[in-house]
Protein backbone atom coordinates (compact mmCIF):
# COMPACT_ATOMS: atom_id res chain seq x y z
CA UNK A 1 0.00 0.00 0.00
CA UNK A 2 2.55 2.33 1.16
CA UNK A 3 4.79 1.51 -2.09
CA UNK A 4 1.31 2.36 -4.10
CA UNK A 5 1.16 5.53 -2.58
CA UNK A 6 4.63 6.29 -3.14
CA UNK A 7 4.76 5.26 -6.83
CA UNK A 8 1.60 7.77 -7.20
CA UNK A 9 3.30 10.45 -5.36
CA UNK A 10 6.10 10.10 -7.42
CA UNK A 11 4.28 9.66 -10.33
CA UNK A 12 2.23 12.96 -9.76
CA UNK A 13 5.08 14.96 -9.01
CA UNK A 14 6.96 13.72 -12.65
CA UNK A 15 2.92 15.06 -14.12
CA UNK A 16 3.56 18.07 -12.90
CA UNK A 17 7.14 18.68 -13.78
CA UNK A 18 6.57 17.65 -16.82
CA UNK A 19 3.75 20.55 -17.33
CA UNK A 20 5.53 22.95 -15.57
CA UNK A 21 8.31 22.45 -17.87
CA UNK A 22 6.21 22.70 -20.30
CA UNK A 23 4.47 26.00 -19.51
CA UNK A 24 8.03 27.16 -18.84
CA UNK A 25 9.38 26.61 -22.30
CA UNK A 26 5.87 28.10 -24.00
CA UNK A 27 6.03 31.14 -21.80
CA UNK A 28 9.81 31.19 -22.64
CA UNK A 29 8.80 31.30 -26.73
CA UNK A 30 5.93 33.47 -25.93
CA UNK A 31 8.57 36.12 -24.42
CA UNK A 32 11.14 35.72 -26.85
CA UNK A 33 8.97 35.90 -29.74
CA UNK A 34 7.46 39.46 -28.55
CA UNK A 35 10.50 40.85 -27.45
CA UNK A 36 12.60 40.06 -30.22
CA UNK A 37 15.97 40.98 -30.46
CA UNK A 38 19.35 38.85 -29.54
CA UNK A 39 16.90 36.40 -27.83
CA UNK A 40 15.65 35.65 -31.26
CA UNK A 41 18.79 34.75 -32.54
CA UNK A 42 19.98 32.38 -29.41
CA UNK A 43 16.28 30.87 -29.68
CA UNK A 44 17.14 30.33 -33.41
CA UNK A 45 20.63 28.78 -32.42
CA UNK A 46 18.88 26.56 -29.80
CA UNK A 47 16.57 24.89 -32.03
CA UNK A 48 19.63 24.51 -34.78
CA UNK A 49 21.79 22.84 -31.95
CA UNK A 50 18.43 21.06 -31.61
CA UNK A 51 17.91 19.29 -34.52
CA UNK A 52 21.99 17.98 -34.35
CA UNK A 53 21.33 16.72 -30.79
CA UNK A 54 18.31 14.76 -31.57
CA UNK A 55 20.78 13.20 -34.40
CA UNK A 56 23.61 12.60 -31.96
CA UNK A 57 21.24 11.23 -29.33
CA UNK A 58 20.25 8.26 -31.97
CA UNK A 59 23.96 7.23 -31.86
CA UNK A 60 25.24 8.25 -28.14
CA UNK A 61 22.04 8.05 -26.37
CA UNK A 62 19.98 4.93 -28.05
CA UNK A 63 22.65 3.08 -29.09
CA UNK A 64 25.08 3.69 -26.09
CA UNK A 65 27.92 4.61 -28.91
CA UNK A 66 30.60 7.54 -28.42
CA UNK A 67 31.06 9.83 -31.92
CA UNK A 68 32.69 12.89 -31.35
CA UNK A 69 33.09 13.52 -34.88
CA UNK A 70 29.12 14.54 -35.82
CA UNK A 71 30.41 18.13 -36.40
CA UNK A 72 31.85 16.29 -39.64
CA UNK A 73 28.77 15.92 -40.74
CA UNK A 74 27.44 19.46 -39.89
CA UNK A 75 30.40 20.92 -42.23
CA UNK A 76 29.09 19.02 -45.01
CA UNK A 77 25.40 20.47 -44.62
CA UNK A 78 26.69 23.76 -44.11
CA UNK A 79 29.49 23.97 -46.32
CA UNK A 80 27.31 22.31 -49.20
CA UNK A 81 24.43 24.79 -48.95
CA UNK A 82 26.79 27.62 -49.13
CA UNK A 83 28.33 26.12 -52.37
CA UNK A 84 25.43 24.63 -53.81
CA UNK A 85 23.20 28.03 -53.13
CA UNK A 86 26.10 30.61 -53.82
CA UNK A 87 28.58 29.05 -56.50
CA UNK A 88 25.60 27.33 -58.50
CA UNK A 89 22.20 29.18 -57.18
CA UNK A 90 20.74 26.46 -56.28
CA UNK A 91 17.37 27.05 -54.09
CA UNK A 92 18.01 26.71 -50.56
CA UNK A 93 16.28 23.49 -49.89
CA UNK A 94 17.49 21.53 -52.91
CA UNK A 95 20.72 22.27 -51.23
CA UNK A 96 19.66 21.19 -47.97
CA UNK A 97 18.50 17.82 -49.34
CA UNK A 98 20.91 17.49 -51.68
CA UNK A 99 23.78 18.18 -48.84
CA UNK A 100 21.92 15.64 -46.35
CA UNK A 101 21.96 13.01 -49.33
CA UNK A 102 26.09 13.41 -49.62
CA UNK A 103 26.33 13.44 -45.39
CA UNK A 104 24.71 10.33 -45.40
CA UNK A 105 26.76 8.71 -48.42
CA UNK A 106 29.87 10.33 -46.61
CA UNK A 107 29.04 8.48 -43.66
CA UNK A 108 28.07 5.03 -44.78
CA UNK A 109 31.87 5.47 -46.55
CA UNK A 110 33.29 6.27 -43.26
CA UNK A 111 30.75 4.32 -40.71
CA UNK A 112 31.67 1.12 -42.15
CA UNK A 113 35.12 0.45 -41.45
CA UNK A 114 35.15 2.99 -38.37
CA UNK A 115 32.03 1.26 -36.38
CA UNK A 116 34.09 -2.03 -36.14
CA UNK A 117 35.47 -0.45 -33.28
CA UNK A 118 34.64 0.24 -29.92
CA UNK A 119 34.28 2.42 -27.05
CA UNK A 120 37.29 4.61 -26.56
CA UNK A 121 38.49 3.48 -30.06
CA UNK A 122 35.53 4.36 -31.42
CA UNK A 123 35.41 7.89 -30.08
CA UNK A 124 39.13 8.67 -30.55
CA UNK A 125 38.36 7.10 -34.37
CA UNK A 126 35.45 9.68 -34.96
CA UNK A 127 37.18 12.32 -32.80
CA UNK A 128 39.93 12.32 -35.99
CA UNK A 129 37.31 12.61 -38.70
CA UNK A 130 35.95 15.96 -37.11
CA UNK A 131 39.19 16.71 -36.92
CA UNK A 132 40.41 15.73 -40.61
CA UNK A 133 37.09 17.46 -41.88
CA UNK A 134 37.80 21.05 -39.87
CA UNK A 135 41.30 20.69 -41.30
CA UNK A 136 40.14 19.80 -44.31
CA UNK A 137 37.43 23.34 -44.56
CA UNK A 138 41.06 25.40 -43.56
CA UNK A 139 43.32 24.15 -46.20
CA UNK A 140 40.74 23.51 -49.26
CA UNK A 141 41.13 26.71 -49.83
CA UNK A 142 39.51 26.31 -53.37
CA UNK A 143 36.28 25.03 -52.15
CA UNK A 144 35.44 26.21 -48.81
CA UNK A 145 37.54 29.59 -49.18
CA UNK A 146 39.58 28.74 -46.20
CA UNK A 147 39.49 30.92 -42.61
CA UNK A 148 37.24 33.49 -44.72
CA UNK A 149 34.02 31.04 -45.22
CA UNK A 150 31.16 31.81 -47.56
CA UNK A 151 28.75 35.00 -46.80
CA UNK A 152 25.90 35.82 -48.34
CA UNK A 153 24.21 32.11 -48.30
CA UNK A 154 20.43 33.19 -49.19
CA UNK A 155 17.87 32.36 -46.37
CA UNK A 156 15.63 29.31 -46.33
CA UNK A 157 13.31 28.81 -48.49
CA UNK A 158 11.64 27.74 -52.10
CA UNK A 159 10.58 29.66 -55.15
CA UNK A 160 9.31 32.63 -54.45
CA UNK A 161 8.64 31.41 -51.12
CA UNK A 162 11.85 32.83 -48.71
CA UNK A 163 12.16 33.26 -44.40
CA UNK A 164 13.46 36.16 -44.15
CA UNK A 165 11.45 37.65 -41.24
CA UNK A 166 13.55 36.74 -37.73
CA UNK A 167 10.04 35.89 -35.90
CA UNK A 168 9.15 33.33 -39.05
CA UNK A 169 12.65 31.74 -38.59
CA UNK A 170 12.34 30.63 -35.23
CA UNK A 171 8.55 29.59 -36.11
CA UNK A 172 10.23 27.89 -39.04
CA UNK A 173 13.35 25.85 -37.09
CA UNK A 174 11.04 25.42 -33.77
CA UNK A 175 8.73 23.46 -36.85
CA UNK A 176 11.63 21.64 -38.08
CA UNK A 177 13.04 20.71 -34.92
CA UNK A 178 9.75 19.26 -33.34
CA UNK A 179 9.61 16.98 -36.93
CA UNK A 180 12.83 15.96 -36.04
CA UNK A 181 11.74 14.50 -32.53
CA UNK A 182 8.44 13.25 -33.76
CA UNK A 183 10.71 11.28 -36.15
CA UNK A 184 12.77 10.29 -32.95
CA UNK A 185 10.23 9.48 -30.63
CA UNK A 186 8.58 7.10 -33.29
CA UNK A 187 11.68 5.20 -33.99
CA UNK A 188 12.63 4.91 -30.14
CA UNK A 189 9.45 3.24 -29.66
CA UNK A 190 9.85 1.18 -33.15
CA UNK A 191 11.34 -2.17 -33.92
CA UNK A 192 14.13 -0.44 -35.08
CA UNK A 193 14.71 1.94 -32.29
CA UNK A 194 14.19 -1.26 -29.81
CA UNK A 195 17.22 -3.02 -31.50
CA UNK A 196 19.25 0.21 -30.78
CA UNK A 197 18.19 -0.18 -27.23
CA UNK A 198 18.81 -3.65 -26.72
CA UNK A 199 22.46 -3.01 -28.67
CA UNK A 200 22.90 -0.03 -26.06
CA UNK A 201 22.82 -2.43 -23.40
CA UNK A 202 24.29 -5.59 -24.36
CA UNK A 203 25.63 -5.60 -27.46
CA UNK A 204 25.98 -9.65 -27.19
CA UNK A 205 22.72 -9.55 -25.61
CA UNK A 206 20.99 -7.72 -28.77
CA UNK A 207 23.46 -10.53 -30.98
CA UNK A 208 21.89 -13.48 -29.32
CA UNK A 209 18.51 -12.30 -29.99
CA UNK A 210 18.92 -11.92 -33.95
CA UNK A 211 19.87 -8.35 -33.79
CA UNK A 212 23.02 -7.48 -36.51
CA UNK A 213 24.88 -5.25 -34.65
CA UNK A 214 27.08 -3.76 -36.89
CA UNK A 215 23.78 -2.80 -39.68
CA UNK A 216 22.14 -1.17 -36.68
CA UNK A 217 25.15 0.75 -35.99
CA UNK A 218 25.90 1.70 -39.10
CA UNK A 219 22.26 2.68 -39.56
CA UNK A 220 22.07 4.92 -36.47
CA UNK A 221 25.43 7.03 -37.52
CA UNK A 222 23.87 7.62 -40.73
CA UNK A 223 20.69 9.16 -39.21
CA UNK A 224 22.66 11.25 -36.53
CA UNK A 225 24.53 11.83 -39.46
CA UNK A 226 21.78 13.28 -41.73
CA UNK A 227 20.39 15.43 -38.70
CA UNK A 228 23.68 16.62 -38.32
CA UNK A 229 23.87 17.88 -41.82
CA UNK A 230 21.10 19.15 -41.84
CA UNK A 231 21.37 21.20 -38.43
CA UNK A 232 24.83 22.64 -40.67
CA UNK A 233 22.90 23.66 -43.16
CA UNK A 234 20.22 25.29 -41.16
CA UNK A 235 22.70 27.41 -39.72
CA UNK A 236 24.44 28.36 -42.96
CA UNK A 237 20.72 29.43 -43.84
CA UNK A 238 20.07 31.07 -40.74
CA UNK A 239 23.08 33.24 -40.32
CA UNK A 240 24.39 33.66 -44.02
CA UNK A 241 27.77 32.75 -43.07
CA UNK A 242 29.91 30.10 -42.47
CA UNK A 243 33.10 29.51 -41.75
CA UNK A 244 35.54 26.28 -40.62
CA UNK A 245 35.33 27.92 -37.07
CA UNK A 246 31.45 27.21 -36.69
CA UNK A 247 31.60 23.48 -37.45
CA UNK A 248 35.04 23.15 -35.10
CA UNK A 249 35.57 21.48 -31.52
CA UNK A 250 33.43 23.78 -29.99
CA UNK A 251 30.51 22.36 -31.82
CA UNK A 252 31.74 18.81 -29.89
CA UNK A 253 31.99 20.26 -26.54
CA UNK A 254 28.80 22.48 -26.87
CA UNK A 255 26.70 19.48 -27.98
CA UNK A 256 27.73 16.94 -25.81
CA UNK A 257 26.81 19.60 -22.76
CA UNK A 258 23.25 19.86 -24.22
CA UNK A 259 22.81 16.19 -24.63
CA UNK A 260 23.98 15.13 -21.01
CA UNK A 261 22.12 18.66 -19.38
CA UNK A 262 18.64 17.47 -21.14
CA UNK A 263 19.06 13.89 -21.24
CA UNK A 264 20.92 11.15 -23.51
CA UNK A 265 18.70 8.77 -24.23
CA UNK A 266 15.58 10.48 -23.60
CA UNK A 267 12.88 11.71 -26.59
CA UNK A 268 12.50 15.41 -25.65
CA UNK A 269 16.22 15.36 -23.82
CA UNK A 270 18.61 16.77 -26.90
CA UNK A 271 16.19 19.54 -27.37
CA UNK A 272 15.59 20.59 -23.37
CA UNK A 273 19.32 20.47 -23.23
CA UNK A 274 19.61 22.79 -26.77
CA UNK A 275 17.58 25.48 -25.51
CA UNK A 276 19.15 25.49 -21.39
CA UNK A 277 22.44 25.32 -22.80
CA UNK A 278 21.97 28.14 -25.31
CA UNK A 279 20.26 30.07 -22.52
CA UNK A 280 22.36 29.65 -19.82
CA UNK A 281 25.44 31.97 -20.82
CA UNK A 282 22.93 34.55 -21.45
CA UNK A 283 21.17 33.98 -17.95
CA UNK A 284 25.06 34.09 -16.11
CA UNK A 285 26.24 36.81 -18.46
CA UNK A 286 24.96 39.48 -15.40
CA UNK A 287 27.81 37.82 -13.39
CA UNK A 288 30.45 39.83 -15.51
CA UNK A 289 33.36 38.38 -15.15
CA UNK A 290 32.48 35.56 -13.74
CA UNK A 291 30.41 34.29 -15.98
CA UNK A 292 32.36 31.33 -17.06
CA UNK A 293 32.76 29.92 -13.58
CA UNK A 294 28.89 30.28 -13.18
CA UNK A 295 28.29 29.12 -16.17
CA UNK A 296 30.15 25.67 -15.25
CA UNK A 297 28.78 25.79 -11.71
CA UNK A 298 25.42 25.67 -12.63
CA UNK A 299 26.02 22.59 -15.40
CA UNK A 300 27.61 21.28 -12.59
CA UNK A 301 24.70 21.47 -10.44
CA UNK A 302 22.64 20.07 -12.86
CA UNK A 303 24.54 17.13 -13.61
CA UNK A 304 24.63 16.41 -9.99
CA UNK A 305 20.82 16.99 -9.42
CA UNK A 306 19.84 15.85 -12.63
CA UNK A 307 22.40 13.24 -13.45
CA UNK A 308 20.28 11.53 -16.21
CA UNK A 309 19.41 14.82 -17.30
CA UNK A 310 16.20 17.79 -17.22
CA UNK A 311 14.01 15.35 -19.37
CA UNK A 312 14.46 12.10 -16.84
CA UNK A 313 13.17 14.47 -13.92
CA UNK A 314 9.92 14.54 -15.63
CA UNK A 315 10.02 10.83 -16.30
CA UNK A 316 10.80 11.10 -20.36
CA UNK A 317 12.23 7.86 -21.11
CA UNK A 318 10.90 5.86 -18.61
CA UNK A 319 8.37 3.05 -18.13
CA UNK A 320 7.08 1.98 -14.87
CA UNK A 321 4.09 -0.76 -13.80
CA UNK B 1 21.46 -51.05 -47.29
CA UNK B 2 19.90 -50.23 -44.25
CA UNK B 3 16.10 -48.55 -45.15
CA UNK B 4 15.76 -46.63 -42.34
CA UNK B 5 17.92 -43.53 -42.14
CA UNK B 6 18.64 -42.14 -39.53
CA UNK B 7 17.59 -38.63 -38.42
CA UNK B 8 20.43 -36.17 -38.15
CA UNK B 9 20.76 -34.93 -34.07
CA UNK B 10 19.36 -31.44 -33.33
CA UNK B 11 22.98 -30.09 -32.33
CA UNK B 12 26.08 -32.36 -32.78
CA UNK B 13 29.58 -30.20 -31.50
CA UNK B 14 32.52 -32.16 -32.26
CA UNK B 15 35.92 -30.89 -30.61
CA UNK B 16 34.38 -27.49 -29.60
CA UNK B 17 36.60 -25.79 -27.63
CA UNK B 18 36.16 -21.91 -26.16
CA UNK B 19 38.89 -19.23 -24.53
CA UNK B 20 38.91 -15.54 -23.71
CA UNK B 21 41.79 -14.02 -25.09
CA UNK B 22 44.56 -16.08 -24.77
CA UNK B 23 43.09 -17.97 -21.96
CA UNK B 24 41.49 -21.25 -22.91
CA UNK B 25 38.76 -22.15 -20.58
CA UNK B 26 37.62 -25.03 -22.61
CA UNK B 27 38.91 -27.83 -23.92
CA UNK B 28 37.71 -29.67 -27.34
CA UNK B 29 34.40 -31.31 -26.74
CA UNK B 30 31.81 -33.72 -28.10
CA UNK B 31 28.26 -33.13 -27.68
CA UNK B 32 25.19 -34.42 -28.78
CA UNK B 33 21.50 -33.39 -28.21
CA UNK B 34 18.86 -35.12 -30.69
CA UNK B 35 15.41 -33.64 -31.41
CA UNK B 36 12.86 -33.43 -28.56
CA UNK B 37 15.72 -34.64 -25.86
CA UNK B 38 16.48 -32.57 -22.45
CA UNK B 39 20.28 -32.89 -22.11
CA UNK B 40 21.75 -31.49 -18.92
CA UNK B 41 25.35 -30.46 -18.61
CA UNK B 42 26.47 -30.79 -14.94
CA UNK B 43 29.82 -29.65 -13.29
CA UNK B 44 31.96 -27.53 -10.59
CA UNK B 45 32.43 -24.10 -10.48
CA UNK B 46 35.10 -23.17 -13.60
CA UNK B 47 34.18 -26.45 -15.51
CA UNK B 48 34.12 -24.49 -18.70
CA UNK B 49 29.99 -24.89 -18.72
CA UNK B 50 29.02 -21.60 -19.68
CA UNK B 51 31.99 -21.18 -21.96
CA UNK B 52 30.33 -24.33 -23.82
CA UNK B 53 27.66 -22.43 -24.53
CA UNK B 54 28.94 -19.34 -25.50
CA UNK B 55 31.53 -21.23 -27.72
CA UNK B 56 28.13 -23.07 -29.33
CA UNK B 57 26.35 -19.85 -29.76
CA UNK B 58 29.47 -18.02 -30.67
CA UNK B 59 29.50 -15.58 -28.09
CA UNK B 60 32.90 -16.48 -27.41
CA UNK B 61 36.18 -17.18 -29.63
CA UNK B 62 36.49 -21.16 -30.42
CA UNK B 63 37.49 -24.01 -32.53
CA UNK B 64 35.99 -27.17 -33.89
CA UNK B 65 32.36 -27.88 -35.56
CA UNK B 66 28.89 -27.70 -34.96
CA UNK B 67 25.81 -28.75 -36.94
CA UNK B 68 22.40 -28.32 -36.80
CA UNK B 69 19.68 -30.64 -37.81
CA UNK B 70 22.74 -32.26 -40.31
CA UNK B 71 23.74 -28.32 -41.29
CA UNK B 72 27.28 -27.15 -40.94
CA UNK B 73 27.00 -24.21 -38.67
CA UNK B 74 30.28 -23.78 -37.73
CA UNK B 75 31.64 -20.32 -38.07
CA UNK B 76 28.09 -18.37 -38.65
CA UNK B 77 27.84 -15.03 -36.83
CA UNK B 78 25.80 -14.97 -33.12
CA UNK B 79 22.45 -13.22 -35.20
CA UNK B 80 22.58 -15.94 -37.84
CA UNK B 81 22.41 -18.70 -35.36
CA UNK B 82 19.48 -17.17 -33.50
CA UNK B 83 18.03 -17.00 -37.05
CA UNK B 84 17.97 -20.60 -37.33
CA UNK B 85 16.36 -21.45 -33.82
CA UNK B 86 19.29 -21.39 -31.25
CA UNK B 87 18.68 -19.48 -28.54
CA UNK B 88 20.48 -19.25 -25.69
CA UNK B 89 19.19 -17.48 -22.03
CA UNK B 90 22.30 -16.09 -21.09
CA UNK B 91 23.21 -16.10 -17.02
CA UNK B 92 22.22 -13.41 -15.14
CA UNK B 93 19.10 -13.42 -17.69
CA UNK B 94 20.34 -11.06 -20.07
CA UNK B 95 17.42 -8.78 -19.93
CA UNK B 96 16.85 -5.52 -21.01
CA UNK B 97 16.59 -3.53 -17.90
CA UNK B 98 15.44 0.04 -18.50
CA UNK B 99 12.67 -1.65 -21.26
CA UNK B 100 9.37 -2.57 -19.92
CA UNK B 101 8.81 -6.42 -20.02
CA UNK B 102 6.47 -6.10 -23.13
CA UNK B 103 9.23 -4.83 -25.29
CA UNK B 104 11.68 -7.22 -23.81
CA UNK B 105 9.34 -10.01 -25.20
CA UNK B 106 8.75 -8.05 -28.53
CA UNK B 107 12.78 -8.08 -28.49
CA UNK B 108 12.29 -11.70 -28.94
CA UNK B 109 10.49 -12.08 -31.47
CA UNK B 110 13.07 -9.75 -33.43
CA UNK B 111 13.55 -12.15 -36.34
CA UNK B 112 9.60 -12.15 -37.04
CA UNK B 113 10.30 -8.95 -38.41
CA UNK B 114 6.73 -7.04 -38.60
CA UNK B 115 4.78 -10.20 -38.61
CA UNK B 116 2.36 -8.34 -35.88
CA UNK B 117 -0.67 -11.27 -35.99
CA UNK B 118 1.95 -14.14 -35.33
CA UNK B 119 4.07 -11.90 -32.79
CA UNK B 120 0.57 -11.68 -31.11
CA UNK B 121 -0.05 -15.34 -31.00
CA UNK B 122 3.18 -15.94 -29.72
CA UNK B 123 2.75 -13.41 -27.14
CA UNK B 124 -0.32 -14.83 -25.95
CA UNK B 125 1.48 -18.20 -25.72
CA UNK B 126 4.19 -16.99 -23.36
CA UNK B 127 1.55 -14.97 -21.46
CA UNK B 128 -0.89 -18.40 -21.07
CA UNK B 129 2.58 -19.93 -19.60
CA UNK B 130 3.79 -17.19 -17.37
CA UNK B 131 0.55 -14.84 -16.42
CA UNK B 132 2.55 -12.71 -14.30
CA UNK B 133 3.82 -11.61 -17.44
CA UNK B 134 0.68 -10.19 -18.37
CA UNK B 135 0.28 -8.59 -15.67
CA UNK B 136 3.45 -6.91 -15.45
CA UNK B 137 3.78 -6.12 -19.03
CA UNK B 138 4.48 -2.41 -18.64
CA UNK B 139 6.66 -2.18 -15.87
CA UNK B 140 10.19 -1.66 -16.16
CA UNK B 141 12.39 -5.43 -16.50
CA UNK B 142 14.79 -4.46 -14.22
CA UNK B 143 12.22 -3.16 -11.24
CA UNK B 144 11.18 -6.84 -11.29
CA UNK B 145 12.04 -10.35 -8.75
CA UNK B 146 14.59 -12.31 -9.60
CA UNK B 147 11.82 -15.17 -10.50
CA UNK B 148 9.98 -12.95 -12.27
CA UNK B 149 13.10 -11.96 -14.04
CA UNK B 150 13.93 -15.49 -15.13
CA UNK B 151 10.15 -16.20 -16.33
CA UNK B 152 10.83 -12.91 -18.93
CA UNK B 153 14.21 -14.55 -19.99
CA UNK B 154 12.57 -17.49 -20.75
CA UNK B 155 9.92 -15.80 -22.17
CA UNK B 156 11.81 -13.72 -24.24
CA UNK B 157 13.43 -17.17 -25.66
CA UNK B 158 10.25 -18.41 -26.55
CA UNK B 159 9.31 -15.77 -28.41
CA UNK B 160 12.18 -16.56 -30.76
CA UNK B 161 10.21 -19.53 -31.87
CA UNK B 162 13.39 -21.36 -30.45
CA UNK B 163 14.01 -25.28 -32.06
CA UNK B 164 16.82 -25.54 -29.34
CA UNK B 165 16.39 -23.73 -25.98
CA UNK B 166 20.07 -23.34 -24.10
CA UNK B 167 20.14 -21.86 -20.32
CA UNK B 168 22.64 -20.83 -18.44
CA UNK B 169 21.88 -21.63 -14.81
CA UNK B 170 17.73 -20.32 -14.52
CA UNK B 171 18.30 -21.05 -10.99
CA UNK B 172 20.59 -18.97 -9.89
CA UNK B 173 20.01 -16.65 -7.03
CA UNK B 174 16.29 -17.86 -6.93
CA UNK B 175 14.42 -19.08 -4.19
CA UNK B 176 14.29 -23.21 -4.25
CA UNK B 177 10.17 -22.84 -4.93
CA UNK B 178 11.11 -20.35 -7.58
CA UNK B 179 13.86 -22.08 -9.08
CA UNK B 180 11.73 -25.80 -9.17
CA UNK B 181 8.84 -23.71 -11.12
CA UNK B 182 11.29 -22.36 -13.49
CA UNK B 183 12.81 -25.51 -14.18
CA UNK B 184 8.58 -27.43 -13.95
CA UNK B 185 8.23 -24.87 -17.25
CA UNK B 186 10.99 -26.06 -18.95
CA UNK B 187 9.89 -29.98 -18.31
CA UNK B 188 6.67 -29.33 -20.03
CA UNK B 189 8.07 -26.97 -22.96
CA UNK B 190 10.41 -30.12 -23.73
CA UNK B 191 7.42 -32.38 -23.23
CA UNK B 192 6.20 -30.61 -26.26
CA UNK B 193 9.07 -31.24 -28.20
CA UNK B 194 11.29 -28.34 -27.41
CA UNK B 195 14.73 -29.30 -27.63
CA UNK B 196 16.65 -28.08 -24.12
CA UNK B 197 20.24 -28.08 -23.51
CA UNK B 198 20.53 -26.62 -19.30
CA UNK B 199 23.65 -25.77 -17.54
CA UNK B 200 22.76 -26.54 -13.96
CA UNK B 201 24.92 -26.59 -10.85
CA UNK B 202 21.47 -27.74 -8.62
CA UNK B 203 21.77 -31.30 -9.61
CA UNK B 204 18.85 -32.55 -8.17
CA UNK B 205 16.72 -30.32 -9.68
CA UNK B 206 18.01 -31.13 -13.37
CA UNK B 207 18.40 -34.66 -12.88
CA UNK B 208 14.59 -34.98 -12.84
CA UNK B 209 14.18 -33.73 -16.04
CA UNK B 210 16.92 -34.43 -17.97
CA UNK B 211 17.17 -37.68 -20.35
CA UNK B 212 20.96 -37.70 -20.64
CA UNK B 213 23.82 -35.78 -18.51
CA UNK B 214 27.47 -34.40 -19.44
CA UNK B 215 29.38 -33.84 -16.51
CA UNK B 216 31.85 -31.04 -17.31
CA UNK B 217 35.07 -30.46 -14.92
CA UNK B 218 38.78 -28.30 -15.64
CA UNK B 219 37.31 -27.29 -19.27
CA UNK B 220 36.57 -31.14 -20.67
CA UNK B 221 33.65 -33.55 -20.51
CA UNK B 222 34.35 -36.20 -18.05
CA UNK B 223 31.15 -38.07 -18.74
CA UNK B 224 27.93 -38.74 -20.45
CA UNK B 225 25.37 -40.63 -18.78
CA UNK B 226 21.43 -41.75 -19.03
CA UNK B 227 20.04 -38.98 -16.03
CA UNK B 228 18.33 -42.44 -14.56
CA UNK B 229 21.46 -44.01 -13.64
CA UNK B 230 21.89 -41.18 -11.44
CA UNK B 231 21.12 -41.68 -7.61
CA UNK B 232 22.82 -39.13 -5.65
CA UNK B 233 25.32 -36.46 -5.49
CA UNK B 234 27.83 -39.21 -4.74
CA UNK B 235 27.42 -40.35 -8.12
CA UNK B 236 29.18 -36.83 -9.94
CA UNK B 237 31.56 -36.49 -7.07
CA UNK B 238 33.92 -38.84 -8.76
CA UNK B 239 33.71 -36.98 -12.05
CA UNK B 240 34.43 -33.78 -10.01
CA UNK B 241 37.28 -34.47 -8.73
CA UNK B 242 38.97 -36.94 -11.12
Amino acid sequence: MTLHASTFTRRGGRSYLAGAGALGIALLFALVFIKGGYLLTVMQLAMIYGVFCVGLNFFMGYTGQASFGQNAFAAIGGYGSAILCVQFGWEPVLALVASMAVAGIASLVVGYPTLRLRGHYLAMATFALGLITYDLSVQWTGLTQGYMGYSGIPPLGIGPFTVEDERMKLVCLTAILLLGLWISGRLRNSRFGRALRAISTSELGAAALGIRISRYKLAAFVIAALYASAAGSLFAHVVGFISPEVFGLQMVVVTFTMLYVGGVGTVLGPAIGAVIASLLPEIVRSTGRFQDTAYAAVLILMLIYAPKGLSALAGDGRKEG
Amino acid sequence: MDGSRQMPALLEVSGLSGSYGRVAALKPVDLRVEEGEFVTILGPNGAGKTTLLRAISRLVAGAGRVRFKGRDITGLPTHRLARLGIIMVQEGRGLFGEMTVHENLLLGAYGLGHRSEEIERRLEQVFDLFPKLRERATQVAASMSGGEQQMLAVGRALMAGPKLLMLDEPSLGLAPKVAAGILDTLGELNRNGLGILLVEQKAPLALKLAQRVYVLASGSVQAELPAQGIQSHHDLARFYFH
